[in-house]
């Protein structure tokens, strides 16, 4: 068992940390109080091919492997969230489930553009009335000829405003035999007449971030934009979730490496009783614990990134590394902010960001409570993975780099 | 147009480095491509844009010193050389300005070679212009503006003083300053170039030249002498507090 990261692994992490690091480290806090986005972020992230990091060249994509996206996560969230989240829906919700479900036809249409960081995507499928509950959704399409009208309301959705198309999971049959197969997915240009859209302000955390609603009113969308059959967007749906899952966990993960790192140089520099905090064993246990969360996180994550290179499903592995990244991340910022004490409590500091940053990812692409009920399936037996019609491709580096 | 860039391997600058026993070691901090030849290389691949060509990265020493190579090239580097041999021993500069002049001339038909303003670990800044003086072709350091056309180029160098403008014939050897510009990072694509590069060596042999010999050594290295300083806050009433600090000062016989 080699655990090591490859050459090329750790010049990705170190390219995309020196971006992070030197471009968007310094404006961040400025940007997080305005609450608005930083502008040059996301075209930047495209110009350096991190929106397509993880997808074949012949795509538009960089080539690189499901590790590599992993280990731009956790470089991206360790300064900050929304950089991360534009990763999870741009990458996770849209343009991987566009290589994974998507026609040949449908990737040189969508595809391309998305892994170049030409267009900007995000996935819509959470709405006002519904969140866990996916079969609940009250947004619909029904078939007109050779397309679709769609209705509805899709909110908390990362990039609303932003991108360019949304990946969208609707009602098709108003009666199905089972509620799962009521569902189908689409790929929407969001410039279509009838759609409206805008940003929630007021978010606990994710300031710097755009999260908003998107509005669908009689919008027409062509057959050919239909992901998969009719009826499998249920499925198509829990494998954009795995997908986008991975790049929360492995994001976290580097919330809370940003929550050791700042507690070490502070616990160093400040001194109580006579010597540095440090020396304090309470302050001790904290830094232990997170020491410890970041590794046993990371192995998580890595664990599935490399079974998504080996083509393996790992519904149940995300699932681990999602709760148990993201609770340790909102803990590891909370006790942060305990060991710089009220300089923590201050945006002085960075702690108070990573804690309300950290809040979001404990509810989004699948809450606590959701997961723990995935593991429990899988536990007890209740639950196991069915071969898709379409399994998400494993790596192959050399097919990919062509 | 043959471009060259010089770089080294160095240790990152955030390493603590101390003396060990006699041995300068930075313990088990990673090496890096020295900071200012990534600007270097930036200046390369900016000619090679605006100019068309080839740029070739070249650094001395052993299979450890390709990761800098390997990042010149992630940067978008066409190719690169290593200079190695079991008969070097420890190099000064001017023994280093001897083996990169044997290179570039071994490379054929080079037009300009870049250098950072100086490596990090030796600061010594003071290769470029030996290396020039080797080759026999103009040294125009820290340079912050390059032009080149119709083989001359322009240079502005950020000295001391100010902005100095210069001018000469090609071939030549250009340091690069800092505000030339912000290096570009590696691309994806060229980190994975950089991992399958297969990265010749040139042995003396090919050089055709002995081992060079250093005229400069190191016969003793220290740590810098350890400070020792106490802080003691001397509270009470201003006047109190300048009193006794006034005291302190006389028994210290600083007054």
């Amino acid at each position: 068992m080699d655990f090591s990261l490859s050459n090329e692994h750790l010049m990705v992490q170190k390219m995309v940390r020196d971006f992070a690091q030197k471009e968007v480290a310094p404006v961040i806090k400025e940007y997080d109080r305005k609450q608005e986005p930083i502008p040059f972020v996301l075209p930047r992230m495209g110009e350096l091919g991190i929106l397509g990091i993880s997808f074949p060249v012949r795509y538009g994509g960089q080539g690189m492997d499901y590790v590599s996206l992993g280990l731009a996560c956790e470089e991206l969230e360790a300064v900050d969230t929304t950089m991360r989240v534009a990763m999870s829906v741009h990458v996770g919700l849209c343009a991987g489930t566009l290589f994974h479900w998507g026609t040949e036809a449908q990737k040189q249409e969508f595809l391309v553009p998305l892994a170049q960081g030409k267009k900007l995507g995000c996935g819509a499928f959470t709405e006002p009335g519904m969140g866990s509950d996916v079969t609940a959704m009250r947004a619909a399409a029904k078939r007109d000829g050779n397309q679709y009208i769609l209705n509805g309301e899709k909110m908390w959705i990362s990039l609303a405003s932003k991108a360019d198309y949304a990946l969208i999971t609707v009602k098709t049959d108003p009666n199905p035999k089972k509620p799962s197969e009521a569902l189908s997915t689409f790929i929407v240009d969001l410039t279509s007449p009838g759609v409206t859209r805008g940003d929630i302000h007021g978010k606990l955390g994710v300031r710097a971030g755009s999260t908003g609603w998107i509005n669908f009113q009689d919008v027409r969308v062509p057959a050919a934009n239909r992901i998969g059959a009719e009826g499998e967007g249920f499925k198509i749906t829990m494998s954009a979730f795995d997908r986008g899952r991975y790049t929360v966990a492995s994001g976290a993960t580097g919330l809370i490496r940003a929550a050791l790192e700042a507690s070490v140089k502070y616990a160093k520099e400040r001194a109580a009783f006579g010597k540095p905090i440090a020396e304090h064993q309470l302050i001790q246990e904290k830094i232990a614990r997170m020491a410890q969360d970041y590794e046993i996180a990371r192995l998580l994550y890595l664990r599935a990134g490399w079974m998504q290179n080996e083509g393996k499903r790992c519904t149940r592995e995300i699932s681990f590394a999602k709760k148990f990244a993201t609770e340790a991340s909102f803990k590891a910022a909370d006790d942060a902010i305990q060991v710089h004490g009220a300089y923590g409590f201050s945006d002085e500091f960075d702690v108070e960001r990573y804690l309300r940053n950290a809040r979001g990812a404990v509810i989004y692409e699948g809450s606590s409570e959701i997961q723990t009920l995935i593991q429990a399936g899988y536990a007890l037996g209740q639950r196991e993975d069915k071969p898709l019609r379409c399994e998400q491709p494993a790596y192959d580096a050399e097919e990919w780099q062509k | 147009m043959k471009i060259v860039v010089c770089v080294k391997q160095v240790p990152d600058s955030a390493a603590k480095v101390t003396v060990e026993n006699g041995k300068v070691t930075w313990g088990d901090a990673p090496l890096v491509i020295n900071p200012w030849d990534e600007f270097a290389v930036e200046a390369a691949l900016r000619q090679k844009e605006a100019l068309g060509g080839t740029v070739t990265a070249v650094t001395i020493g052993g299979e450890g010193t390709k990761d800098a190579l390997k990042h010149a090239l992630a940067m978008g580097a066409d190719d690169a050389i290593l200079v190695n041999d079991p008969a070097l021993g420890t190099l000064d500069t001017q023994a280093v300005a001897q083996l990169l002049a044997a290179a570039i001339k071994k490379i054929g038909g080079v037009e300009m070679v870049f250098f950072g303003r100086q490596a990090i670990d030796g600061d010594s800044g003071i290769v470029p212009a030996q290396t020039a003086r080797l080759l026999g072709w103009p040294s125009l350091t820290l340079a912050s503006v390059i032009q080149a056309e119709a083989g001359a180029v322009r240079v502005e160098r950020s000295t001391e003083e100010g902005r100095q403008i210069v001018k000469a014939k090609l071939p030549a050897v250009l340091s690069v300053a800092k505000d030339y510009g912000e290096p570009r990072y590696p691309s994806f694509m060229g980190i994975r170039k950089a991992q399958r590069a297969e990265i010749p060596t040139l042995a003396l042999a090919d050089l055709g030249i002995p081992a060079p010999a250093a005229v400069v050594t190191w016969p003793e290295v220290m740590n810098l002498p350890a400070r020792d300083v106490k802080c003691e806050i001397i509270g009470g009433t201003p006047e109190e507090a300048a009193n006794a600090l006034v005291d302190k000062l006389i028994a210290e016989k600083v007054l």
